[in-house]
This record gives structure tokens, C-alpha cells and sequence, in this order.
């Protein structure tokens, strides 16, 4: 029902996202071309440059065709990093969020170290993992490691009593209890920590990769800024931009289609 | 009437207390009745009486501090599928359908997928609600929700039917719907149902017996059995007759 409604506002919805970013673009452009002394390069420039980046044929240098190998070992490292931190971090806020025995031995110490910023292990990172690309995957993890570790928790400790309740009248085990009650409750919360983990790993890579790492689009647009090459610096960041609306709207989709059933979701 | 069978159910000085920081309030004191196969009691009476406490130890979400609570003279243990509970705030997984709610406790039970679909088609069918097979909880009113809680106890085969004054968050006009709902199916699978109400005009549109409590200590006070023929009429001098009387057992509150 909500689905017919919405497509009528499609127009007039799609019209007005875009008149801010227009209104940018524009803004931009009056402000920037034609000033030899900008330290911002006009759109048009920076359009070039990401064309020049991603197909060749307009400046022929180093970076020349090299967005795909950039983006590749970005994305290898964001969703590396990602599903690591969920494959630890959804069973082990299952545990501490359903067992009593893990949520005490565990939850104080996560809680003390969670006050750290990712960005404050890098050091640290490098200094164990060495500088490079090991040290970007490690904070992408780190990254994504809590808001999914955290939602998880919430999602399966806020299960609705009445739920168990009706569960147990109805014959389902103590043992089938997680599957079949605890684990669909608590989906819309571990979908937030997905979905804000993921938002989380594409902050984190930029500043994973910008000391002592060869590719990535973190890489180019610190390498790029010594260089004054301010066009490809963003080019690189709207590149990532794009990349992790889209992966985000994804993850949406996904979600969407998953929880229909949620009335605050969709 | 006489009692040749031995009861569904029996409490035998039932009593049921909760610690509340160093005070303990008894929810229920001493509570004796029986109830048999096919008989719809209705539990009356005000708010702290133990007519819930009562009914969720029937349930086996509550232990008995005292007494015994018998299901065909075998203490009652923790919840299960004999005992099947409405509750006023309804209960359904918000993320199955009204089929999948239907089906969730037959498949509980490890029936077949096919089985498990067919019978809560048939219940479906039952509440009136085929049309709405596919929708989610968020999507139905309360009296359709309350329609599917009904229907997912009777498909799971329950013996007993544990109610919650599950009316009272109804309008009238669908209260009313739902009684008559609820007395059609009654009177078609002869179930057992414990039915607990405050509204006294309900418990005597619906029961057999109206077991009426006090509170403070909660306390099972009288044991009316109502005998008017049905389909019972609200407007009647003896249905008047009976709702003064249980009017003034009550404390004349209501």
C-alpha cells in the first residue's frame, strides 16, 4: 500500500535530492573556474581527472587507469575487514548477550576498551602488524567490530518477555528457544550494527591506508596530496563516496527485504 | 451435577506468594475448584484478586508456593502445547505472517511443513481470516490479532484454553464480535477454557461457572454455576437476576 504511495513522489522526491548536490556542483563551479590561484580545482577538472583515473586516454601519466586497482584492494579491504569483524563479533554478542557466564567475563573489558578511538590503534597497529596494507585491514575490523558487536547485544538481550511466553506454551524447547524466537527478534538490531558497522569500515580504510600502503583510494589521495595533485584527491573522495552510498543502499535492500515484516523498517 | 470423571484440572489449597524486597504478598490464598472436560469458567473479579496469578501457574509460567495443581491428577508442570494461553497483549511473533504464526506451534512440535500448512489453513478458516493469511502482525487491528492468538492455540491441539482477558483491550463493538466468535467454536470442538475477565456481564454471556475472587488476600470467594440456556441474552430479568447477584458478591464495585 505504503509502495503505490511512495512511487507518486518519485519525481518530485528524486527532483529534490538532487538540487542540493546541483546547487553544490554549481556553487562550486563559479567559485573555482577560471582563478589560476584556486586551491580548489573547478568540477569539470576534477570530472577529467576521475575520467583520466578510471579509463585513460586524456593525461596518460602514472595514475592513468589505475581507479580499478585502487578500488579492488579498497574493496577487498573494507569487506575483508567487515566479514571478519562480523564472523567474530555476531556469535560473540550472541554469547554475551544470551550467557550470563560470557556477559560477565567479557562485557567489562569491552566496555573499557570501547572508549578508544579506532583511529588511536593505528599506531599501535603499525607497530605490530607493520606499516602496510595488514595495518588497514586490522582498523577496518576494529571499526566494524562494535557497532555490530554492540546491536548484537541489544537485539538478543531486548527480546520481548511475552514472546518466550507464548514460545514455550506453544511447545518450542528451551534449546530451540535462540533459533526460533531470540535470533528473528533481535534481527532488526544486528541489522543496524551490519549496516552502521559497514558505514563504519569505509571511515576507517581511508585512514588505514593513507601511511605506508601502495594501493587504495586511501593511498592515492594522501600520495596525491604531496604531489598537489588536488583533482585526483577528489577524485579519490568521491570515489569512496559513491562506493559506500552504494554499498549502503545494498545493505538497504537486503535489509528491506529481510525485515518486511518490521513496521519500522521499509 | 456428578462427578464420575476425575476433573481436567484441580488446585487443592493452592497458594501462590511473591517476595517483594523484604515484604511477601499473597497473590493467592488457598484456592479449591475443579474443572472438567469441556466446561468454560470464567475467574472474576477486582484488580490484585490472583485471577491472573491463578491462571498463569494453570499456564506453568508461575510455581505453586503452596498446595497442588493437578492436570488429569499429574501435577502441572512448566508450559506446553495442552496448555494453550490468549494473552490480552496478543504475543505473536511480529515477524511470521498470520499463517506462520498459525503454523509456528505445529512445526514447534516438529509436524511436517505440508501438515503444519494445512492445518493452519484450516484455522484460518476457522477465525475468518483467510483473506489476511499472508499478512504481517503490524498490518492486522487488535481484534484480528487477538483472532490469530485463538487460532494458533486451537491449531496446536490445547486441551485447555487459557484466556487473559483477552477482550479487554478491544472496543465493544469487537468484543462483542469476538465473544460470539469464541462461543461458536466453543460449542463446536468443545473445548476447556479458563477465561479470566473483570467485566461481569462477559463472564455470564460466556461461562458455565463463574468463579468469583477477592483480593487482599487473593482468594477464590463463590462458585456460581449459570444456568441460563443459550444463546444467553444480556437483556433478560435472569441474566439481570445473576449480574446483581455477582454484582454484590463483588463488593458492588461494578
Amino acid at each position: 500500500m505504503s509502495a503505490t504511495a511512495a512511487r507518486g513522489f518519485v519525481p518530485r522526491q528524486a527532483l529534490l535530492a538532487i538540487a542540493a548536490p546541483v546547487l553544490v556542483l554549481v556553487l562550486w563551479h563559479f567559485t573555482t573556474s577560471g582563478r589560476t590561484y584556486s586551491l580548489i580545482p573547478p568540477p569539470l577538472e576534477v570530472a577529467k581527472q576521475w575520467w583520466d583515473l578510471a579509463f585513460g586516454g586524456l593525461y596518460d601519466d602514472l595514475y592513468s587507469r589505475t581507479l580499478l586497482t585502487h578500488t579492488l584492494a579498497s574493496l577487498s579491504r573494507v569487506y575483508g575487514g567487515f566479514a571478519l569483524a562480523a564472523a567474530v563479533a555476531l556469535p560473540l554478542g550472541m554469547l554475551i548477550g544470551r550467557v550470563r557466564v560470557v556477559r560477565d567475563l567479557l562485557d567489562p573489558t569491552l566496555q573499557l576498551l570501547r572508549p578508544i578511538p579506532v583511529t588511536a590503534w593505528l599506531p599501535l597497529a603499525m607497530i605490530v602488524f607493520g606499516i602496510g596494507p595488514r595495518s588497514a585491514f586490522f582498523l577496518v575490523f576494529l571499526g566494524a567490530f562494535y557497532p555490530v558487536l554492540l546491536n548484537t547485544i541489544f537485539g538478543v538481550r531486548n527480546v520481548e518477555g511475552r514472546l518466550f511466553e507464548a514460545a514455550a506454551m506453544l511447545g518450542v524447547s528451551p534449546q530451540a528457544t535462540f533459533w526460533k524466537v531470540v535470533l528473528p527478534a533481535a534481527l532488526p538490531s544486528i541489522f543496524t550494527g551490519i549496516r552502521l558497522g559497514l558505514g563504519f569500515a569505509w571511515v576507517v580504510i581511508v585512514v588505514g591506508e593513507m601511511t605506508g600502503v601502495q594501493t587504495g583510494l586511501g593511498a592515492i589521495i594522501m600520495e596525491a596530496r604531496q604531489l598537489s595533485r588536488t583533482e585526483i584527491v577528489m577524485s579519490g573522495m568521491i570515489t569512496i563516496g559513491v562506493l559506500g552510498f552504494l554499498s549502503d543502499q545494498v545493505v538497504q535492500m537486503i535489509g528491506n527485504r529481510l525485515l518486511r515484516w518490521n513496521p519500522q523498517h521499509g | 451435577m456428578a462427578e464420575p470423571t476425575i476433573p481436567i484440572l484441580a488446585a487443592e489449597r493452592l497458594s501462590k506468594r511473591f517476595a517483594f524486597g523484604a515484604e511477601t504478598i499473597t497473590a493467592l490464598s488457598e484456592a479449591d475448584f475443579t474443572l472438567h472436560r469441556g466446561e468454560f469458567i470464567c475467574l472474576i473479579g477486582p484488580s490484585g484478586c490472583g485471577k491472573s496469578t491463578l491462571l498463569r501457574m494453570v499456564g506453568g509460567f508461575e510455581t505453586p508456593s503452596e498446595g497442588r495443581l493437578l492436570m488429569w491428577g499429574k501435577p502441572v508442570g512448566g508450559p506446553g502445547p495442552d496448555r494453550g494461553m490468549v494473552f490480552q497483549d496478543y504475543g505473536l511473533f511480529p515477524w511470521l505472517t498470520v499463517a506462520g504464526n498459525i503454523a509456528f506451534g505445529p512445526l514447534a512440535r516438529g509436524r511436517p511443513k505440508a501438515e503444519a500448512a494445512a492445518t493452519a489453513r484450516r484455522f484460518i478458516e476457522t477465525v475468518g481470516l483467510t483473506r489476511f493469511a499472508d499478512a504481517y502482525p503490524h498490518q492486522l487491528s487488535g481484534g484480528m490479532k487477538q483472532r490469530v492468538a485463538i487460532a494458533r492455540v486451537l491449531a496446536n491441539d490445547a486441551e485447555i484454553v487459557l484466556m487473559d482477558e483477552p477482550f479487554g483491550a478491544l472496543d465493544a463493538f469487537t468484543r462483542e464480535r469476538l465473544q460470539q466468535e469464541l462461543l461458536d467454536i466453543w460449542a463446536r470442538t468443545k473445548l476447556t477454557v479458563i477465561f479470566v475477565t473483570h467485566a461481569i456481564e462477559e463472564a455470564i454471556l460466556l461461562a458455565d461457572r463463574v468463579v468469583v475472587m477477592a483480593a487482599a488476600p487473593g482468594r477464590i470467594v463463590a462458585d456460581e454455576r449459570i444456568d441460563l440456556p443459550r444463546p444467553r441474552d444480556p437483556t433478560e430479568p435472569a441474566f439481570n437476576l445473576l449480574r446483581r447477584r455477582l454484582s454484590a458478591m463483588l463488593g458492588g464495585h461494578h
